[in-house]
């Protein structure tokens, strides 16, 4: 086998090398390759950002809460986006809107979440020295860097950064006449998507080869974990759909820098009409969305993937269906690019367009049922200890469901009509997807942590942390669903301009006070992951009692995760509370031989083959 | 001072939360609490979820209840009805399944709770049941969507013959409305021709423009088809009436449309609301810019005769504006006059 061969040279290497390695402080923190230094770096640049993204809700939220308050002590903060009377500034307003989007998308949940476990988790759970590439593994994460680097400095310019929704549509993107954000702001937004877009290309290129190419011995991809299945799937999608975004970026840039007419048809603004012609602002909406649907997908995968895994091994059960799990994924992966319309029902596009997909969408919603249904049935008759992951990962379900049936809404294009660019869409997809996804985060990291860092996090903080951020999160998007069907437009500054948006004051306060509360929840959240990265108690080489091949490494794996040859694996990662075993769990690395009490029927006939292997 | 004090105190309340970690954390080491699968805290949070889901379902099921009809505003239009039924039924099922799956994970999440004298059933798969829960969702969804298909075209269907036209533009940061005039045309327009006046470009090389008026408010006739022509000039907008529940993109370069039939005037309104200024709204719901938040648009629905009546009243632009008869080449100039209602009187005085 390719793989083994390939893994052969490397434990060659590093014996080799072992002794020779003198790592510097920069080479071994700051350009390292090894996956689990990156994969550090994601982490600790993704908290920053969701930081700062968070806050930023905070500053709209106090205004959206309470439109008459006096903003003059954030002027320290916000100069002159503060305006003389002492009111946030509306066209800082909607970049506050256009940021927090932006960095929470992309910044967070898919540099954070997936960058942060896929090369925390690919290696050592396919059994492997690091990624196929460290080098590129590296420039991923120094583009993500540095298109990070050009974000934020956006956030700081004259004219404020790209304030036109995360979305970006033209021609309010294209027109600086338009917006002060679409100036100098928009330019560096598309500069930092562009990094971006190749740091994640890097990483997914990684991702899949090494899925495919660094398998250790005995790990076929029916015996991958699902946390691997989903990085893979989720790599997949990226690979295809953000050149896509690339793309459109591209004509954007030519749409604004270079006179081309891609977006740009029949405009008459700031006194003057524009030479442009021929062009459809509705392309760049199917551009976007081409991104734009698959990525909710990359955003939500990992975090499934993260929580089918905590699941399973906190139920002390297998996962049910495991088969059905990986079809659903595969299902929603190939699903997902051909639904991007229903963003567009109400775009202008062709009706019986909106029909198509609005019946595609409706599909989508049956792999997403089957993995409920999958996790209501691990739950069922399991032995279940909570750990913080467990929670978080309970909550995400949660939240899966209650987001996700709110898809059957916005998904039918008739009821679309009313819902669309309502706070309706902002509840539902802050549940199911933002919401969501950032549980997975959250999961991950709790359950993860002893492997990364050695050490244990406070288990009680992380329940307070769990249920203050649970409840405040329901608080904050349960009420919006009222306030949508109500038909309040999102993006608004402010509802007193409407008779029919004069309701609902109290709920719009009640939404914030929470907002703030699970926002503060967050920083016990901080406390307990840099206190614990240095002072927490010793992890165990295996606390949770875990199945999977990352448990097998030393506390503190180095580079090259395991000291000795790698383990090679002989059953599935799920094998808990096997009937007749010793102990509630089996990890995948002990030969089937070893368990004869425990074997299921078709399992002694592996036994045979396992034991002629061993010989060879 | 009072931020000084502030910050002692806050600096004071985390210095009095970090004791208690430590001590906390101090406690578990010599407890050894940390070190037992399933100890107390695992009971504590297998209640906190029975107690979140009976207290998130109460509220959520006296919210809804008591709060109705500041949610569910009233509908006034044709298609609403039928939209908002499909809306109700997708509500009816999903919260069915809302309140099963619900019960289910945080039931099984307290049921299930760790116990060191049980262990886990072991149960890796089931097709049977796989199966089940494939085939009913998508029994349940292909009906949603035929359901929902049916509604869609009928809504999208072409505007009946005999529908009001009615103009909608859309700009940073209003709407403007424009009616067709007397010969039920609306005229050309390009947008080369807008300016600080003519704001819709009015191109008066073609006769149809000479009657259309461009009124302030938007009037509709009750019981009768309404078609909107929504155009944008500037940057993306998008015609929303939350009575009517009409939503239309408006697109530079892309003339849109959406057609409906209001089924109660403003007065029925004020009287079914109770507001005595409850009036018909547009907002725009596509984000355009500093003032997106107020681009309002007052619509007025009246019974078909007083509808009638307000159109034979008002007059068409190019009588308002007779300088830009100018614009207008020579040949049509007579026509532009009479159609305008211009008198030759009214152009001397100028």
């Amino acid at each position: 086998m390719a793989s083994t061969a390939v893994n052969e040279q490397l434990d060659d290497h590093i014996e080799d090398h072992a002794h020779e390695h003198h790592d510097n402080f920069i080479t071994k923190y700051i350009f390292s390759t090894d996956h689990k230094t990156i994969a550090k770096q994601y982490l600790i640049t993704g908290i920053f950002w969701a930081i700062i993204g968070g806050g930023m809700s905070l500053v709209f939220r106090l205004q959206l809460g309470f439109p008459e308050a006096q903003l003059e002590w954030l002027r320290p903060f916000l100069g002159k986006w503060i305006t003389t009377s002492g009111k946030l500034d509306p066209e800082f307003y909607l970049a506050l809107v256009t940021m927090h989007g932006t960095i929470m998308v992309f910044f967070v949940l898919t540099a954070g979440l997936s960058g942060t476990f896929s090369n925390y988790l690919i290696p050592l759970q396919i059994g492997a020295r690091d990624m196929a590439s460290g080098f590129m593994n590296m420039l991923s994460y120094w583009f993500f860097f540095v298109s990070s680097v050009v974000m934020f400095i956006s956030l700081f310019i004259e004219t404020g950064p790209a304030s036109g929704g995360w979305v970006i549509y033209p021609p309010l993107s294209a027109l600086p006449q338009a917006m002060s954000g679409s100036g100098l702001g928009m330019t560096l937004w598309l500069v930092s998507m562009a990094l971006f877009i190749v740091s994640t290309l890097l990483g997914g290129i990684n991702y899949i080869t090494t899925i495919i190419n660094l398998r250790t011995k005995g790990m076929s991809f029916a015996k991958l974990p699902l946390t691997i299945w989903a990085f893979f799937l989720t790599a997949v999608i990226g690979l295809l759909s953000f050149p896509v975004l690339l793309g459109a970026a591209l004509l954007l840039i030519f749409d604004r820098s270079f006179g081309t007419s891609f977006y740009l048809s029949d405009i008459y603004i700031a006194g003057e009409a524009l030479p442009n012609m021929g062009g459809s602002p509705i392309l760049f909406q199917h551009l976007f969305w081409f991104l734009g649907h698959p990525e909710v997908y990359i955003v939500l995968l990992p975090a499934l993937g993260i929580t089918s895994e905590i699941i399973a091994t906190n139920s002390r059960k297998p996962i049910f269906g495991y088969k059905a799990m990986i079809i659903s994924m595969l299902g929603i992966t190939v699903l997902s690019f051909v639904v991007w319309a229903h963003h567009m029902f109400v775009s202008g596009m062709n009706p019986f367009l909106g029909s198509i997909f609005m019946l595609l969408t409706l599909i989508i919603a049956v792999p997403s049922a089957v993995k409920v249904f999958n996790y209501l049935t691990t739950l069922w008759k399991g032995n279940i200890v909570f750990t913080p992951a467990m929670l978080f990962s309970i909550g995400l379900v949660s939240f899966f469901i209650s987001g996700g049936l709110t898809g059957l809404f916005v998904g039918n294009s008739a009821i679309d009509i009313q819902l669309h660019d309502t706070y309706f869409i902002v509840a539902h997809f802050h549940l199911v997807m933002g919401s969501a996804a950032f549980f997975g985060m959250l999961a991950g990291i709790y359950h993860w942590f002893p492997k990364m860092f050695g050490r244990m996090m406070d288990s009680k903080l992380g329940y307070i942390h769990f249920w203050i951020s649970f409840v405040g999160i329901y608080m904050v998007f349960f009420p919006m669903h009222y306030i949508g069907i109500a038909g309040f437009p999102r993006r608004y500054y402010s509802f007193t301009n409407f008779d029919a948006f004069s309701t609902f004051v109290d709920l719009n306060s009640f939404v914030s006070v929470a907002a703030i509360l699970t926002f503060g929840a967050q920083f016990i959240f901080l406390f307990n992951f840099f206190y614990s990265i240095f002072r927490g108690k010793k992890a165990p080489a295996n606390p949770w009692r875990s199945n999977t091949l990352e448990w097998t490494t030393p506390r503190n794996p180095g580079h090259g995760n395991w000291p000795g040859e790698i383990p090679s694996v002989h059953r599935w990662p799920y094998d808990y509370s096997k009937p007749g075993a010793k102990e509630d769990y089996i990890p995948q690395h002990i030969p089937l031989s070893e368990t004869p009490e425990s074997n299921l029927q078709h399992e002694t006939r592996f036994v045979k083959e396992e034991k002629v292997s061993a010989k060879t | 001072m009072i931020g000084f004090s502030i910050a002692v105190g806050v600096f004071l309340i985390l210095a009095i939360l970090l004791l208690i970690f430590r001590l906390h954390t101090l406690m578990s080491v010599v407890k050894k609490s940390d070190e037992k699968v399933g100890s107390g805290s695992n009971k504590t949070n297998a209640m906190l979820f029975m107690v979140f889901l009976v207290l998130g379902f109460i509220l959520l099921f006296w919210y809804s209840i008591k709060n109705f009809d500041v949610y569910q505003i009233p509908i006034a239009s044709e298609h609403g009805v039928i939209t908002d039924r499909l809306f109700w039924i997708t509500m009816g099922i999903t919260g069915v399944v809302f309140i099963i799956t619900q019960i289910l994970l945080f039931y099984f999440s307290y049921k299930y709770q760790h116990n060191p004298d049980r262990s886990a059933l072991f149960f890796p798969e089931n097709n049977k049941l796989e199966m089940i829960w494939t085939i009913v969702p998508a029994i349940v969804l292909t009906s949603l969507v035929v359901y929902g298909l049916v509604v869609w075209n009928k809504v999208m269907a072409p505007a009946p013959q005999n529908s009001e036209v009615v103009e909608i533009l859309g700009y940073q940061f209003a709407w403007k409305v424009r009616y067709p005039g007397k010969d039920e045309t609306l005229g050309a327009y390009d947008f080369r021709k807008v300016d600080a006046t003519n704001e819709f470009g009015l191109d008066f090389s073609d006769r149809a423009t000479y009657d259309d008026f461009t009124p302030r408010e938007l009037h509709l006739p009750k019981g009768q088809p309404v078609e909107f022509r929504i155009r944008a000039r500037d940057v993306l907008h998008s015609v929303f009436a939350p009575h009517f529940r009409l939503k239309m993109d408006a697109v530079p370069g892309m003339p849109t449309r959406f057609w409906f039939v209001p089924t109660k005037t403003t007065a029925e309104m004020r009287i079914e609301t109770g507001n005595p200024d409850f009036n018909y709204e547009i907002a725009c719901t596509e984000v355009c810019g500093r003032g997106h938040f107020s681009m309002r648009l007052l619509v007025v629905v009246e019974e078909p005769e007083a509808y009638e009546k307000w159109k034979s009243e008002q007059e068409p632009w190019l009588s308002k504006n007779p300088e830009y008869l100018t614009q207008v080449p020579d040949n049509l100039k007579e026509v532009a006059m009479i159609k305008s209602q211009i008198e030759t009187t009214t152009l001397n005085r100028r």
